[in-house]
C-alpha cells in the first residue's frame, strides 16, 4: 500500500511532534544537570557546561550503592512476578473456568485502586515481617504490583498460541512442565521478553513504595532522586543531575530493547 | 497395535450432550472412518479416545485395559490433526523427533527413527526446515511422520486431508492406505468426505448428532444402509429419493407404484403393507436411458465428465433425478428421456426411514 505524500508528511510532523514532546522534559532535565544552580532556575539555552553539580552529587551519596539496589529490586520483582505469572496466564489462557474472565478482570482492577490507600496496613505487614527497608520486601512488593499487568500480558500473548500445538505436544507424551518449558515458553519469547521489559522499567520507575518503605540500605535510585529535593536553597542542578544519573541506566537499556519491546507489544498483529 | 472398545461413551459440554452412548469395538489393525455432517461428534468423540477431552460416561478400553482416566500422553496414541499442529519453532527434524526427545531416547536412536520415517514419507530434502518454509502436503506429511516415529498402538487422524487440494488429496489417499498396509497400525480416521471413506476404510462408521447409524464395510453400507440416512449420505452422486405408495407384496418383493403410475417390483421385504406410503431409493447408476423405460422425464442439465455423463431429469414428481452414465453420452438438454430401472440396485425405506431387508445379499458381500 503506498501512502500519498500528503499522509506521509502528516504521519512525519505528528510522529515528530508527539516524540519531541515527550522527550523535551528528558532533554530538559539533561540540559539542566550541566549548568551552574544559578542559571538552573533560567530558561536560558546559552551557557558554559559544567560537570559540578555531578561532582556533587557523587561526593554527597553513593550512587552505586542506590544503583544496586535498584538492579537487584527490579530484577528481583520482574523475575518473581514472571515465576507467578506465567503458570497462572498458562492454566487462564488453556483451561480457563467460567470465571477466568472476571478473575482477570478483578485483577487488573485492583492496580486502579490507589496505593496510598494500602500504604498504612502494607507499612504494618512490612513491619511486622522485618520487611521495611530491605531488598526482599521491595522485590515482594514490585513483584505484586506488576503481576496483574503481566499475567494480563502474557495471558493475551498465550491466547495466540493455537491450542491443537499444545494438544500435540500431550500426543507426543508432554505433560504440564514440557508443555510449558518446550513449546509454550519459545513459542511466546517475545511476549515474555517484552512483558518482562516493561516490568523492569516499571519496577525501575517506581517511586511510591520505595519511598515509604525503605530509608537507607535498600532504598533505590528513586530514593536518591528524592534526597537531593529540598525545601530551601537552589537544587535543581544537582537534582537534575541525580535524575539523568538515575534514568540514564534504563534509558540506555530501553534503547537497546526497544526493538524487543515493540516486536513483543505487536506480537499478535504480525505473527 | 491394539484393539479398542468403546461401551457407552457419552460426552457432555455443560448441558448439551454431544456424544450419546457409543458402542464400538475396533479390531487390530483396522482401518476405521468416522463419517458424518459437520457438527455430529466426529472430532469430540476421536478427541475422547486420543484423552484430550474427559469422557462424561461410558468406558473406553485399549487393549482390554481402562484407559478414562489416563491422560494423553500415556495412552500411547498418536493423533494427526486437521491444522497439522506443527511446532512452529522447531525444524522438520526436530518435530518428528519430539516424542522421543521427551522419552528420553538416545541422540542416536532418535536419528534412525527420524531417517526411517523420513524416508517412509519422501521428508528427507526437508528435514532441516521449519514448517513455515513448506507446502501444505508437506507440512501434512511432517504431521504423518510425527506420528510414525513413535510406533503408536493406534493413530488418529481428525480431517488431515481437508486442508489440500484436490489432486494432493487423492494422493494422499493412496499414501495413507499404503502407510496403513506398511505399518500395520490401527486406524482412526475421522472426515466428511465420503470419497475419503469409501476409498480408505475397512470399517466406517456413520454418525449422526453423536449416535452411531449404522457400522458395515464400505460397500455394506453402500449396498445395504439400514436406514434414509445412510443410504443418502452415503454414495455420491447421491441416491435418488422418490415417495411412493406399496400396492402389494409377494414372494418376489415389494411392488410399489410411483407419481406417474408406473410400477416396480423391488426385491425387498419388510413390514411394509399394501397401501403403507414408503420411500424408493435409487442409485443414479441403477437408472439408464432406454426406450421401453417406465420412467419418463425430462433431460434439465447434461454434466459430461468424459469417463462418466450425469444426465439430471424431472421425473416422477421430483425435480433433479440424477442418472449415471458410463462413458460419453449424446443426450442433451431438454430432451425427454425414457428411464429403466435396475431393481436390484433399489431400496425401500418404510415411514421412520429404517430400510426393508433385501431378498439377496449383493454378490460380493454374500460371503
Ligand atoms: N468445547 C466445546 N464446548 C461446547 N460445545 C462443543 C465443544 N466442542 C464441540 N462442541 C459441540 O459439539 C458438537 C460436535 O462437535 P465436533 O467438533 O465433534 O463435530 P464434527 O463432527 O467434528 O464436525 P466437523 O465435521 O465440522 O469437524 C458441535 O455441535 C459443537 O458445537
Ligand atoms: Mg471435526
Amino acid at each position: 500500500m503506498e501512502d500519498s505524500l500528503g499522509r506521509r508528511i502528516l504521519t512525519f510532523v505528528l510522529g515528530w511532534g508527539v516524540a519531541l514532546l515527550l522527550f523535551f522534559p528528558i532533554f530538559w532535565m539533561a540540559l539542566t544537570s550541566f549548568k551552574t544552580e544559578a542559571e538552573a532556575v533560567t530558561a536560558q539555552l546559552m551557557f558554559t557546561p559544567t560537570l559540578d553539580s555531578y561532582r556533587e552529587v557523587l561526593s554527597r551519596a553513593d550512587y552505586l550503592g542506590f544503583a544496586l539496589n535498584s538492579v537487584v529490586v527490579s530484577v528481583g520483582g520482574t523475575v518473581l512476578a514472571l515465576l507467578l505469572a506465567i503458570p497462572a496466564a498458562y492454566s487462564m489462557a488453556f483451561h480457563p473456568t467460567a470465571r477466568t474472565r472476571s478473575t482477570l478482570l478483578w485483577m487488573l482492577s485492583t492496580k486502579m485502586l490507589p496505593s496510598v490507600g494500602v500504604l498504612v496496613p502494607i507499612y504494618l505487614l512490612f513491619r511486622s515481617a522485618g520487611l521495611l527497608d530491605t531488598r526482599s520486601g521491595l522485590v515482594i512488593i514490585y513483584a505484586l504490583m506488576n503481576l496483574p499487568i503481566v499475567v494480563w500480558m502474557l495471558f493475551t500473548f498465550y491466547k495466540e498460541v493455537p491450542r491443537e500445538i499444545l494438544e500435540a505436544g500431550r500426543m507426543d507424551g508432554a505433560r504440564t512442565g514440557g508443555e510449558v518449558w518446550f513449546l509454550l515458553l519459545p513459542l511466546t519469547l517475545p511476549g515474555v521478553a517484552s512483558t518482562g521489559l516493561l516490568s523492569l522499567i516499571l519496577c525501575w520507575n517506581e517511586a511510591f513504595w520505595s519511598l515509604n518503605l525503605t530509608s537507607s540500605s535498600a532504598a533505590p535510585l528513586t530514593a536518591f532522586i528524592a534526597s537531593f529535593s529540598s525545601p530551601e536553597g537552589l537544587f535543581f542542578a544537582k537534582l537534575s543531575a541525580a535524575s539523568t544519573m538515575a534514568v540514564a541506566p534504563i534509558l540506555v537499556f530501553g534503547w537497546f530493547s526497544q526493538r524487543q519491546l515493540v516486536r513483543g507489544l505487536t506480537f499478535g498483529a504480525v505473527k | 497395535m491394539a484393539t479398542l472398545t468403546l461401551r457407552g461413551l457419552r460426552k457432555s459440554f455443560g448441558t448439551t450432550e454431544v456424544i450419546k452412548g457409543i458402542d464400538l469395538d475396533i479390531a487390530e489393525r483396522e482401518f476405521v472412518v468416522f463419517v458424518g455432517p459437520s457438527g455430529c461428534g466426529k472430532s469430540t468423540l476421536l478427541r475422547m479416545i486420543a484423552g484430550l477431552e474427559p469422557i462424561t460416561a461410558g468406558e473406553l478400553r485399549i487393549d482390554d485395559k481402562r484407559v478414562n482416566e489416563v491422560g494423553p500422553a500415556d495412552r500411547g496414541l498418536a493423533m494427526v490433526f486437521q491444522s497439522y499442529a506443527l511446532y512452529p519453532h522447531m525444524t522438520v527434524r526436530q518435530n518428528m523427533g519430539f516424542a522421543l526427545r521427551l522419552a528420553r531416547v538416545p541422540k542416536a536412536e532418535r536419528d534412525r527413527k527420524v531417517n526411517e520415517a523420513s524416508r517412509i514419507l519422501q521428508l528427507d530434502p526437508y528435514l532441516e526446515r521449519r514448517p513455515k518454509d513448506l507446502s501444505g502436503g508437506q507440512r501434512q506429511r511432517v504431521a504423518i511422520g510425527r506420528a510414525i516415529v513413535r510406533d503408536p498402538k493406534v493413530f488418529l487422524f481428525d480431517e488431515p486431508l481437508s486442508n489440500l487440494d484436490a489432486a494432493l488429496r487423492g494422493q494422499m489417499r493412496i499414501e495413507l492406505s499404503r502407510l496403513h498396509e506398511e505399518l500395520n497400525a490401527t486406524m482412526i480416521y475421522v472426515t466428511h468426505d465420503q470419497i475419503e471413506a469409501m476409498t480408505m476404510a475397512e470399517k466406517i462408521v456413520v454418525l449422526r448428532a453423536g449416535e452411531i447409524e449404522q457400522v458395515g464395510s464400505p460397500l455394506e453400507l453402500y449396498h445395504h444402509p439400514i436406514n434414509l440416512f445412510v443410504a443418502g449420505f452415503i454414495g455420491s452422486p447421491r441416491m435418488n429419493m422418490l415417495a411412493v405408495k406399496v400396492v402389494a407384496t409377494n414372494p418376489s418383493g415389494t411392488e410399489v407404484e410411483l407419481a406417474s403410475g408406473a410400477r416396480l417390483i423391488v426385491p425387498s421385504s419388510g413390514g411394509a403393507r399394501v397401501g403403507d406410503a414408503v420411500t424408493l431409493g435409487i442409485r443414479p447408476e441403477a437408472l439408464r436411458p432406454d426406450p421401453n423405460g417406465v420412467l419418463q422425464g425430462e433431460v434439465r442439465l447434461v454434466e459430461q465428465l468424459g469417463g462418466l455423463t450425469l444426465l439430471h431429469v424431472a421425473a416422477e414428481g421430483i425435480d433433479d433425478m440424477t442418472v449415471q452414465i458410463e462413458g460419453s453420452n449424446g443426450t442433451r438438454m431438454h430432451q425427454s428421456v425414457r428411464l429403466s430401472v435396475d431393481t436390484s440396485a433399489c431400496h425401500l425405506f418404510d415411514s421412520s426411514g429404517l430400510a426393508l431387508a433385501h431378498l439377496t445379499r449383493h454378490p460380493l458381500l454374500a460371503a
